[in-house]
């Protein structure tokens, strides 16, 4: 069964053996010169923090590439520095060297063409649903009527319409999950990026979520970039699955699952990728629990 | 309703404690007034329209002192909470001088401005910009990052995000310190307006020390809290109850 496929980060092809277990080598992408260019590219992305005279390597040359309409994930241990990955994709921090390419330009700072879901999703909670929705809008300028009604078309795609006028802590944990999604779909961007958006949430509301989601992207096209540290997750909802290894953060391997849509959390095919690329993982997560421990 | 009718009983023993004594006439009237002759004096007060034209001057004075240092305040407080150089010389410059009742800034407001409006808006802004700063640039910093980021991600910059984002973001954490900037702005204005300036409740008061006329001191001292009250009480109150509901932080529903 060829459910899975896996390949080493590049530039790390030497240090690491790539194992074959029963799944097609994933292309790369370089191959061609006629080769589209990637939505989002990641080129020696590396980022040292200084504090007081020590550094510390949070992310170390990290070469990434996604597609346009592409469903990546990326799974790693805690304190890997995926988040901070992120937010250097979103143009919020800047790294200390290395660039952020969308569509093979620069990207610099935060613009309309990337939006980030926080994992502490940020809503406004002077705002009403429908005005947090809004917001981006009112940001680009966008006249009264036409934000209105692109904030009730999204709002009806997260299914929350009802709510509109609520203020943000009327609603449950999933439903405010929602708001932040339709509140990064309203400005229209071509790169969604998700901080570990379920983290929070109750299983249930969790799968459904997957499903909302898996949907949405499906209807909307958007590029979207994921970061969990729930493998199951990952294998659920990524075309492709980067794992990172623990401090510094590198890319340790890449996953590619094939398998068809819409897809379930509990298929075999699943659970059975997941467990290929949790196996890949468990190092690291082990790195990450004896260093928490050590500290404290 | 219990601390209601608790409320009601003092007051009505306050009352007639004060018609009693005013009764057994150990001071003249003059220095110790009955409450009939207080309500009189604040029946002739807005008889005439003195009263009236008091408050509205006072109004109209606090009102733009007031909001002077609201901006005033908010932008320095901004500017020190993003700048540790700032924080560290003006910010230890400002907490000293919050030490310094704003009255003692008459005299040089005096000397710059003359008797003038100028004058009264500089003891109204020195008495109350301090407290709207100092509360302006903790409530920037207890502020969780996220809005910032949230804000930029969508695309606010520069004024915009100031406005929609920082600005409202940090207001539960500024609104105790804009309630203080308006109680010093208040009693600034009435310190002042008693000391030198023309019209005004507070020279109406020392228009009833110089006129011997007790009644017209006390209608106007109760003109005075009763105005304090309003705002502080209703408007500031309300304001307040209603952010907190609207962000969720009153654990009543």
């Amino acid at each position: 069964m060829t459910s899975i496929s896996q390949r080493p980060a590049e530039g790390q092809h030497r240090r690491m053996a790539t194992r074959h277990v029963g799944w097609e080598a994933a292309r790369t992408p370089q191959a061609g010169a006629l080769m589209e260019t990637s939505k989002v590219e990641l080129q020696d992305i590396t980022l040292q923090y200084k504090t007081n005279g020590s550094s510390l390597l949070a992310l170390d040359r990290i070469n990434l590439q996604v597609k346009a309409g592409e469903f990546l994930c990326i799974v790693g241990p805690s304190g890997c520095g995926k988040s901070t990955l992120l937010h250097l994709i979103a143009g919020l921090q800047q790294p200390t060297s290395g660039r952020v390419l969308i569509d093979g330009k620069p990207a610099g700072g935060p613009g309309s063409d990337r939006s980030l879901i926080f994992q502490e999703l940020g809503l406004f909670p002077w705002l009403s649903v429908a005005d947090n929705v809004e917001f981006g809008l009112k940001m680009k300028g966008i006249a009264r009527a036409e934000r209105k009604e692109k904030a009730d078309y999204y709002l009806r795609l997260v299914q929350l319409s009802q709510f509109a006028k609520n203020y943000t802590h009327e609603l449950s944990g999933g439903m405010r999950q929602r708001v932040a999604l339709a509140r990064a779909l309203a400005t229209e961007p071509d790169v969604l990026l998700m901080d570990e958006p379920f983290a929070a949430l109750d299983a249930q509301t969790r799968d459904l979520l997957h499903d909302e989601l898996e949907r949405i992207w499906e209807q909307t096209g958007r590029t979207i970039i994921f970061v969990t540290h729930n493998v199951r997750e990952a294998a659920r909802l990524g075309d492709r699955v980067a794992v990172f290894t623990f401090r510094p953060g590198r890319i340790k391997r890449e996953f590619t699952v094939d398998q068809p849509r819409p897809r379930q959390i509990e298929d075999p095919a699943i659970s059975r990728c997941a467990k290929i690329i949790l196996d890949d993982l468990r190092e690291e997560i082990n790195k990450s629990l004896e260093q928490e421990y050590r500290v404290s | 309703m219990k601390s209601a009718s608790r409320q009601i009983t003092f007051y009505a023993i306050a009352i007639g404690l004060w018609v009693l004594v005013a009764r057994l006439h150990i001071w003249p009237p003059y220095l110790f007034p009955t409450p009939k002759g207080v309500l009189e004096s604040l029946w002739a007060g807005f008889a005439d329209h003195s009263f009236w034209i008091a408050i509205a001057v006072s109004m109209r004075r606090i009102l733009v002192g007031y909001a002077l240092s609201v901006v005033i305040g908010v932008l320095l407080g901004l500017l020190m909470a993003t700048s540790k150089f700032l924080e560290q010389t003006l910010g230890s410059l400002l907490v000293s001088l919050q030490s310094l009742p704003s009255i003692c800034w008459l005299p040089m407001a005096v000397l710059w401005f003359g008797l003038s409006e100028k004058a009264i808006l500089f003891v109204i802004v020195m008495g109350s910009v301090l407290s709207v700063t100092i509360s302006m640039e903790t409530g920037r910093k207890q502020m969780p990052k996220i809005y910032g980021m949230a804000g930029r991600n969508l695309g606010a910059r520069g004024l915009k995000l100031f406005l929609f984002v920082l600005f409202p973001a940090s207001l539960p954490y500024v609104l105790t310190g804009l309630k203080q900037g308006w109680a010093f702005a208040w009693r600034s204005l009435i310190a002042g307006e008693m000391i030198f300036v023309s019209l005004g409740l507070g020279q109406l008061l020392m228009m009833g020390r110089d006129l011997n006329d007790m009644s017209q001191v006390i209608a106007v001292m109760i003109l005075i809290v009763a105005i304090g009250y309003i705002v502080d009480g209703l408007i500031f109150e309300t304001f307040e109850k209603r952010l907190q509901q609207r962000w969720g932080l009153t654990t009543t529903a």
